[in-house]
This record gives structure tokens, C-alpha cells and sequence, in this order.
């Protein structure tokens, strides 16, 4: 059962603005969504740092596994011809 | 238009009446404002803490904007400074209302709201005054009151349609500040004739529009609208209640024991 003595978590993204992606700032706590995005709204965006505000519940969002790093992510590790450090970038090209 | 626009131009209105104006605009404010930092610390929870904050600081720049420009009107050489920390209780313009008690959460919340609606609402109009200067401000400050309501309204409509007990006390808190929003309203010799200059909207007209969002807000908060009562409230005037010199004494302590004191 929920403890109703503390109100539920959310996650807090950012988009700093527009054409950029909404990035993971903090988190807050908040009775329901619209109060959590008030609240983001006045802890995230003091100094104008975004244009919009994404909230999430914190018991949505689902984590990888601690423990399970070494399988998930060890591998990828000598598979260095997946990074594409091998092409020459034309200076023309400025934004890649 | 903009913040810094010359004083009044093509209307000669009567800058000793029009310097009174302005400051029962940035007084409201800026006792407002000084009211809610006392939450700072003692928010009930720390979210808030920042919310009350940002309301308050948005208030204290309405007042900084509106006592400029009133210094200006005045053409005393009296700055928003000078305007704040050295002026004695009776000659502070804000309906009384803003000085009332913080009280409990519930009773901040309040009276947030019924000013926050009544500023809205002014403001709201106040962008097309003929006064330039005073447009500018408004049309600044309607988007920082808008978000207001919005914070407040929606605390009042969890408080009074929450628990038992959150509603009981809501309910306490409406009725004891309701008469103070007579003040809000009551139109005199100074309303009238900044609205007939069309440098404010007529008072009425404000409030019937007010009315309108509080009854809109109050029926879904569960609250019931109070009853008129008659008033004696002159704030507007400078007679206010026993708060407001608690709240100058604290606000003006250092400017008076340190005049010029600078940081």
C-alpha cells in the first residue's frame, strides 16, 4: 500500500528548447501530475532553463539491473568498429 | 512601450493623484510579496518553499517597476528605495487585505487567491491604459499573476475539496477574509478618476469579472461564496489594520538603523 503521509515521486525532464530533446534534470515530489509539473515549473525553471517540462511518475520507469551490468554492458566494450571514428568529416559538414 | 517609457504624456492628469495611484498598485505587491517570504523555511513542505518564493519575488519586481515609476510621477527624487524603507505606515496605499496574517497554509492560500484574481483581472485590462508606462507594467506582470492564480487556485481547490479537517479550515479562512475584498473594489474619488482618464479600468467592471472566477473557483473547491458584509477598511486611503506596521518595522529595520547602508 502507497504511504499517504509522503507524496509520490517524479521524475523531471527539460527541454532547454526547441529541436532539442527533453533531458532528466531531478526530481520532486508532488500529490499528482499538475502539482508536479507546478513544482518543476518552480524548482527546474527558475533561470530559464526550458521551454517544457515532462513529469513522470518514478515507480513508471523501469531500471536496469544493478547487477546485471557486467552482461548487459561489458560486451560492447571491444566492439570498438561500432563507434564511427573511422570516417573523415568533410569541413563543410559542421553539425553532426 | 516598455518598462522604461517616459511618464505620463498625452493625458495631463494630476501627478499627486496618479503618484497615489501607482503606489496603492506597488504597495499591494510589495506588502503582498513581504508577507509571503515570511513562508521561506517554514513551507510545509520544500517545494512549496520554492513556489511561495517565486510568487513573492515576482511580486517584490511589480513593486520595484510600480514605486520607480511612482518616484518619477512624484519628481521628488525619491527612488523605489527611498519608496519602500522610508515611508511611515500612513503613507502605504495597499488595501488591507494584503497585510493580513499568514495564518495557516489553508489562510495564505486564500488570500492569494482573491488577490491574485483581483490583480489578474486588472491587469488584464490595465495593458491597453493610456498611461504607457503603466501598460508596459502590466502587460509584464498579467503573465506572472496568471501563473499566481494558477498555483494558488489550485491549492485552494485540493484544500477545500480535500480531508475534513483542510476543508473546515478554508472555509474559516474565506470567511474571515472575505470583507477585506470590499476594499479590493470600493471605488473613490482616485479610482474614478483614473478611470475616466483611461489610465485604469473601472473597478466595477474588475470585479464583476473577479466575481465571476471566484465563484468559478470556489464551487470547485466545494467552498460556499460568503456573504457582503459592510466594511471599514481604508487602507486604500492609508488607515490600515494593527499588521502593517509589523511588517514595515521588520521590512525597514535596516534601512533606518543603516540609512544609505548598501550591500
Amino acid at each position: 500500500m502507497e504511504d499517504k503521509r509522503q507524496w509520490p515521486l517524479y521524475e523531471v525532464f527539460i527541454r532547454a528548447r526547441g529541436g532539442l530533446d527533453h533531458k532528466h534534470v531531478g526530481s520532486l515530489h508532488a500529490a499528482d501530475a499538475r502539482m508536479a509539473i507546478d513544482h518543476a515549473r518552480d524548482l527546474y525553471t527558475r533561470r530559464q532553463e526550458g521551454v517544457s517540462i515532462w513529469v513522470v511518475p518514478s515507480k513508471a520507469i523501469v531500471a536496469s539491473d544493478p547487477t546485471e551490468t557486467d552482461s548487459l554492458f561489458e560486451p560492447a566494450r571491444d566492439k570498438i568498429y561500432r563507434h564511427p571514428t573511422f570516417y573523415e568529416i568533410p569541413d563543410e559538414v559542421k553539425t553532426l | 512601450m516598455s518598462l522604461d517609457s517616459p511618464a505620463v504624456d498625452a493625458h495631463a492628469v494630476d501627478s499627486q493623484a496618479l503618484f497615489r495611484y501607482v503606489l496603492r498598485l506597488g504597495d499591494l505587491s510589495l506588502v503582498l510579496g513581504q508577507r509571503l517570504g515570511e513562508w521561506v523555511g517554514h513551507s510545509p513542505a520544500v517545494e512549496e518553499d520554492l513556489g511561495v518564493a517565486n510568487i513573492a519575488l515576482d511580486l517584490i519586481g511589480q513593486a520595484r517597476l510600480l514605486l520607480t515609476y511612482a518616484g518619477e510621477v512624484e519628481g521628488r527624487g525619491r527612488d523605489e528605495d527611498k519608496l519602500a524603507y522610508l515611508r511611515e505606515q500612513d503613507a502605504y496605499f495597499n488595501a488591507i487585505l494584503a497585510e493580513q496574517p499568514n495564518g495557516d497554509f489553508g489562510q495564505t492560500i486564500v488570500r492569494q487567491v482573491l488577490i491574485d484574481a483581483f490583480q489578474l483581472e486588472l491587469y488584464e485590462r490595465m495593458t491597453n491604459s493610456l498611461d504607457v508606462r503603466l501598460a508596459a507594467i502590466a502587460a509584464k506582470s498579467v503573465k506572472e499573476v496568471r501563473y499566481h492564480l494558477r498555483y494558488s487556485s489550485g491549492w485552494l481547490v485540493r484544500l477545500g475539496d480535500g480531508t475534513e479537517e483542510s476543508h473546515a479550515r478554508v472555509h474559516t479562512a474565506l470567511e474571515l477574509l472575505w470583507p477585506y475584498t470590499v476594499e479590493l473594489f470600493a471605488e473613490d474619488d482616485l479610482d474614478r478618476l483614473m478611470a475616466d482618464s483611461g489610465i485604469a479600468p473601472r473597478l466595477s467592471e474588475v470585479r464583476d469579472a473577479w466575481m465571476q472566477r471566484i465563484e468559478a473557483i470556489l464551487t470547485e473547491a466545494t467552498l460556499k461564496l460568503p456573504k457582503d458584509r459592510p466594511h471599514a477598511w481604508h487602507g486604500k486611503r492609508g488607515q490600515h489594520s494593527e499588521h502593517l506596521g509589523y511588517i514595515l518595522a521588520e521590512m525597514q529595520y535596516l534601512q533606518r538603523a543603516y540609512p544609505d547602508a548598501r550591500w
